[in-house]
């Protein structure tokens, strides 16, 4: 099956509506207050098991469309990935705004003092070089750069389940899921992630 | 927003408890499930389609069928001046909806979610161990044998959050005194029941955030005849509802709030330090005593500040400085004063 610029279209609204409604539920359970007696800790969370979740998604394109050999899947991928960017965005916005209140002298204090949101903070710092280096314009410009820039992402897939599983108390089973999962994902990425090092080095 | 007046307040303390189940009626489900389609827009939608599919869509949103909330009764009691925080109160319902109680789930929303249908009734508390008359306790006693007072107290989390709580009880130096600590008794231990059928965090690890049930916490014999821990059977005049401890819970207001144990079964005297369920988890982050201390540092994060969590919506709390003992230092930092806090954390 090939699939037509119609279905990437759709393929495309589907996706959007899928990556939108999370977001959309969350606006409605704090508006209605069924975000927990506290929604800070509750909007958090939610946000970055967002970013997670899409980070997730970016990385199984692109071993869906070689097995399943449909090359035009790959233009799903940087709506996606620019999703991981807005759940991140809102996870981080809400830590700042709702958690530290705009105590910019706390959060520098605390970035260095939390070692688990110094790896985040890094994760999300590469995520925004992605997001900024997405349209096709600068992907032209970039040339052969480009990809070694977005390749990145493999570093994002360590950080971010690390940042999860290090921020909890005690409940690591489905922080320890998530790694597996990114590991799987990177593991069956070897070859490109090998001769992406030599290069880089 | 925050909706206030859930839970009636106020008219419910005069009613002797015996007399009526009070009227405490949390907002049913099936209202939040109105006010989420509605907030998302879909009203019309839901309305176009037929009951089953309707109950598919509820559940796609995580929505659990409607359960009868837990009912709680009025209590009488009196309020000593000396307890009472000035501090803004946090409200009844942020602290009956924000709990950490990882027998009924690892989210702060879980307790209020899984712990509607928990069955107090029966329930018996045992004071034993080094102690010259043993007490046992059933869930009229708990209410019932000592008179009841309100203590206002903050209770710091250790995740750096902060709620004050009207708090109806007894001290535990009172019971303690009643059973008679035996003169080589140097600790005191409790217990959380241990019920995998009422808990589904102790039937599933996944839910329980793989903690050693039974839940279990200690004191040293100082600390707990110190006039400050508290026995708590109620909250906000009325007896506590599950998600925060019923029908008795320990309060250490100046310790971090895994110190104050929920849904206590047991209280042994005992002449060793006991096991403590955070400190064996890990024992570098979560000491034995655990007091409330901003100069020293949970190993992942600090613990100078918290953000209070009071009256308002969202963008309401306030970040204020934790105050060393939880600012109760006046009743309990003498029996720290030959102890390195930062070694004994």
């Amino acid at each position: 099956m090939r699939l037509s610029p119609r279905h990437v279209f759709w393929l495309k609204v589907i996706l959007h509506i899928v990556f939108l409604l999370p977001a959309l539920y969350l606006i409605a359970l704090v508006m209605t207050d069924n975000a927990g007696g506290d929604p800070v800790q509750y909007i958090i969370h939610y946000t970055g098991m967002g970013a997670l979740n899409s980070l997730l998604v970016t990385l199984l394109i692109s071993p869906i469309a070689k097995r399943a050999k449909l090359a035009a899947l790959m233009q799903t991928r940087r709506l996606v990935g620019l999703y991981v960017f807005a759940y991140a965005l809102l996870h981080i916005a809400a830590f700042i705004s709702l958690d530290l209140l705009f105590a910019w002298g706390l959060l520098f204090e605390e970035v260095i003092k939390r070692p688990y949101i110094l790896v985040g903070a890094a994760a999300f710092i590469i995520v925004t070089l992605l997001a900024v280096t997405s349209p096709h314009g600068i992907k032209r410009g970039l040339g052969k750069r480009w990809q070694s820039l977005h390749n990145w992402i493999y570093v994002v897939a360590l950080f971010a389940p690390i940042h999860f599983y290090w921020s909890v108390k005690s409940e690591i089973i489905e922080p320890s899921i998530y790694m597996v999962l990114f590991v799987l994902l990177l593991y069956n990425r070897k070859a490109a992630i090998k001769k992406w090092l030599l290069l880089t080095r | 927003m925050a909706r206030k007046n859930r839970f009636t307040q106020g008219i419910l303390q005069r009613a002797p408890w015996h007399l009526a189940d009070n009227q405490v009626t949390p907002e049913s489900v099936f209202n939040d499930r109105r006010n989420i389609i509605k907030a998302l827009g879909l009203g019309a939608l839901g309305a176009s389609l037929p009951g089953q599919v309707q109950a598919g869509l509820f559940d796609l949103f995580g929505e659990q069928t409607a359960k009868k909330p837990f009912t709680t009764q009025s209590l009488q009691y009196a309020t000593p001046r000396q307890f009472t925080l000035s501090d803004a109160k946090t409200p009844e319902d942020k602290v009956t909806r924000h709990n950490n109680f990882y027998e009924f789930g690892t989210s702060k929303s879980d307790p209020f979610d899984n712990a509607q249908g928990f069955n107090v009734d029966p329930w018996t508390l045992v004071i034993d161990g080094l102690v010259d008359k043993p007490i046992t306790l059933d869930l009229q006693a708990l209410t019932k044998r000592f008179a009841l007072e309100e203590r206002t107290y903050r209770l710091r989390c250790v995740e750096a959050w902060s709620m004050v709580i009207p708090w109806v009880g007894f001290s535990l130096a009172t019971l303690l005194k009643e059973a008679g600590v035996k003169q080589n008794a140097t600790h005191v231990a409790f217990e959380t029941l241990f019920d995998p059928e009422q808990m589904p965090g102790q039937k599933n690890r996944l839910m329980g955030g793989g903690i050693h049930y039974p839940y279990v916490e200690g004191l040293t014999i100082a600390e707990a005849m110190n006039e400050l821990p508290f026995l708590a059977v109620g909250l906000y005049g009325k007896t506590l509802p599950p998600q925060n401890g019923a029908p008795i819970r320990l309060v250490v207001p100046w310790k971090y709030g895994f110190k104050s144990i929920k849904s206590v079964v047991r209280i042994r005297v005992l002449d060793k330090q006991p096991p403590t369920s955070w400190n064996q988890l890990a024992p570098n982050e979560y000491g034995f005593y655990a007091n409330v201390n901003p100069e020293v540092d949970h190993p992942r994060w600090s613990q100078a500040s918290e953000r209070s969590i009071g009256e308002g919506g969202l963008f309401s709390a306030k970040r204020v400085p934790t105050q060393m003992f939880n600012g109760y230092g006046e009743f309990v930092a003498d029996l720290y004063k030959n102890i390195d806090l930062r070694t004994f954390y």
